[in-house]
């Protein structure tokens, strides 16, 4: 009973990491079909900043931490500057490889400035533990999902009922009509950057005090949560929260019953199998092909 | 097919200018280095203990220097940063022999990157001395001319050493092992096991996990489930503390006894409170701050106030010995050819080192300088590592 419950808490727990995280893959995606795959990085850019300016320059959490998510939106609207629109407006693919450079370049740039070694973030909410059917919980273990869940349902919301989430869906289904219209694409597509990159900052804060904060602790992170994004179809919010929650889940199921040594090779394993059977995700639809 | 150009006027220019540097250098041979090698981890999770490597190398080099050197010329220190990669520690040991011409290699932090460096440095006859990578077959490599020393723990012996520890001092009879997800973790299943198998006990799992896992509650609790009386831990000091938070979060009180990993930086802080229970093997620790190389330290790096600033002493210790050692055996073979170097680290005798006096540390059937009698159980306390006591 203590292994299922386990798992269950332990899975929930990782999969609204990873969805939050895959959050900011889905935003730039439906805008404009391009992602940052540095989204590891700015989960790490976000928990390193939240570090320095509590720990090392002393300001309380409550400045500290809206400047951290302003910082991690800058780097989102460099990141579109420089690596996305110059390949982008030439219609070439390298963003990809760009994008995933920049990633590796922000990593060892923080390492330089940072330090090398490990540190820790502190958090109230990692000093008690809550008993929920007799496995250990930390509060902010349960902040994670419920951050993750109201973000996802305010993305919703954005998109749908807002005059500017409506610019974006404009520009998703048709960015020539919508610049036509009189919307700033370009705007647009930066703001997205921005917004995916402040949800890793998001993440980073939220992940810190339970792990350590240091210059590579993203990049798993982003590879996984990349999976969540595919696996959530790329196309809703809500879809790529569920997928999270589900690859978080069976991460810990096979972690509990068969073992770690079978975790990546079965979830991954089942990732590619979904992907065959479900070529559009789990929650996708499938795009619209412009003849 | 690469087509190779005549030489260019421009080639032959430089070749003549590096020939006329070359020259101009013997003019004060008597001055001309003898240059280490060093190859470890100077960035990522495992720079700290890359720095306590340097520094333990630079007080040994500063002392060796001052006393006037080896065959009469000083030796320097060429050092690269390997970032824990085996690919990167390969190239860099490949530039260091080739280009840089060193005479021996230091380093290797992580096992994996040992372990790539092993079988070029059989093949270039270059000595290897490892101050700190435990991996069992960094030395045990099986060649048949072996040039890997070592001046630090290793896995098999600690392994037994930490089973016994689990066994007499908490009377363990099914402990679980939770190991980090790579060859050092692999090397020491094996320890373990066979630690295990000649005591005929039986163990109640062995898991793995990822350097960052947030959560490694599941794995703990299948051990746990399993009736696990005692846990062995194998990882870096950031997945280490990983491992604790999870146990605490599970409000799991086990005895821990584990490899060096926490050593290797802020374990308390980055565990909590809970780290203190954590017990791990050392093969040196400051335990005085007047000790001699103490001292000599604070007064190299400013930097260093307390004790509690060189956490991995074992690094520094380590890396002393390792290039006294070395410079013993160059002395002793009177050039810097390796085999003669090679040979010569068999006939060490009497060299006063910070861990123990070293009489004929190597043989051939034992490339490791130190044994299970140097080990010291220890733990943090305030931020500082100090022994067990009984």
């Amino acid at each position: 009973m203590t292994l299922l419950t386990t798992a269950l808490v332990t899975g929930l727990g990782l999969g609204a990491m990873y969805g939050l995280i895959a959050l900011g893959f889905q935003i730039t995606y439906s805008v404009c079909s391009r992602v940052n795959f540095a989204q590891g990085s700015m989960v790490m850019l976000g928990a390193v900043l939240g570090y320095v300016l509590t720990q090392r320059a002393g300001l309380p959490v409550i400045v500290a931490y809206p400047l951290t998510l302003v910082g991690c939106g800058l780097m989102g609207l460099l990141v579109e500057y420089l690596l996305i629109r110059p390949f982008a407006i030439r219609g070439s693919d390298a963003w990809l490889m760009a994008t995933v450079a920049g990633g590796i370049l922000l990593d060892n740039a923080v390492l330089f400035t940072f330090g090398n070694e490990p540190r820790s973030l502190p958090s109230p909410l990692v000093g008690t533990t809550w008993q929920i059917f007799g496995t250990g919980v930390y509060p902010q273990q349960i902040l994670i999902p419920v951050v993750a869940v109201g973000l996802a349902l305010a993305l919703q919301i954005l998109f749908r009922r807002t005059r500017q989430g409506r610019a974006l869906l404009a520009v998703m289904q048709n960015p020539e009509a919508a610049r036509l219209m009189g919307i700033n694409t370009t705007a647009m597509i930066s703001g997205s950057f921005a917004l995916s990159a402040m949800l890793a900052g998001v993440a980073g804060l939220l992940i810190a005090p339970l792990l350590s904060v240091h210059s590579d602790m993203g990049t798993l992170f982003g590879i996984k949560a990349f999976a969540v994004a595919i696996l959530g179809g790329m196309t809703s919010a809500s879809g790529v929260m569920l997928a999270g929650f589900l690859y978080g889940l069976v991460e810990a199921l096979v972690t509990t019953y068969l073992g770690s040594s079978y975790t990546y090779i079965v979830v991954f394993g089942l990732l590619i199998a979904v992907l065959a059977v479900k070529p559009n995700g789990l929650f996708g639809t499938a795009a619209l092909r412009k003849v | 097919m690469h087509v190779r150009r005549p030489l260019s006027r421009r080639t032959i220019l430089a070749a003549a200018a590096a020939l006329g540097l070359a020259s101009a250098v013997p003019a004060t041979a008597q001055e001309d280095p003898i240059k280490i090698g060093l190859v470890a981890a100077l960035s990522g999770q495992s720079a700290k203990s890359g720095e306590a490597i340097t520094r333990g190398i630079t007080l040994a080099l500063d002392k060796i220097n001052g006393d006037g050197g080896v065959l009469g010329r000083p030796l320097e220190l060429i050092s690269r940063d390997d970032e824990s990669n085996p690919g990167k520690g390969l190239v860099a040991a490949r530039e260091l022999v080739q280009r840089e011409d060193v005479a021996a290699l230091i380093g290797g932090l992580d096992t994996p990157v040992s372990l790539a460096i092993v079988p070029f440095a059989n093949q270039s006859k270059v000595p290897f001395v490892g101050p700190w990578a435990a991996g069992t077959p960094i030395t045990k490599n099986g060649a048949e001319e072996n040039y890997v020393f070592r001046v630090s723990a290793v896995d098999e012996i600690v392994d037994e050493a930490i089973t016994e520890y689990l066994v007499t001092k908490y009377g363990a009879k099914k402990p679980g092992m939770i190991l980090i997800n790579n060859p050092w973790g692999e090397s020491n299943e094996k320890g373990l096991t066979k630690a295990l198998d000649a005591r005929g006990m039986e163990h109640a799992g062995i898991e793995k996990f990822e350097s960052n896992d947030v959560d490694v509650t599941p794995q703990l609790t299948r051990l746990k489930e399993n009736g696990a009386d005692g846990l062995f831990m194998v990882a870096n000091v950031a997945p280490s503390a990983q491992v604790v938070k999870s146990l605490d979060k599970m409000g799991w009180d086990v005895p821990i006894a584990s490899h060096w990993g926490p050593a290797g930086g802020r374990f308390t802080e980055l565990a909590g409170d809970s780290g203190e229970k954590v017990h791990f093997i050392q093969t040196f620790l400051f335990t005085d701050p007047s000790h001699p190389l103490f001292v000599k330290l604070q007064e190299k790096f400013p930097e260093i106030e307390t004790l509690a600033d060189v956490t991995p002493a074992t690094g520094i210790a380590n890396a002393y010995d390792a290039t006294l050692l070395l410079a013993a055996a160059i002395e002793l073979a009177g050039s810097t050819d390796g085999p003669a170097i090679r040979d010569a680290m068999y006939k060490i005798e009497g060299v006063e080192g910070v861990i123990k006096t070293y009489d004929t540390p190597f043989s051939p059937d034992n490339q490791d300088a130190l044994g299970p009698d140097d080990y010291v159980l220890s733990q943090f306390v305030d931020g500082q590592i100090i022994p067990l006591k009984d």
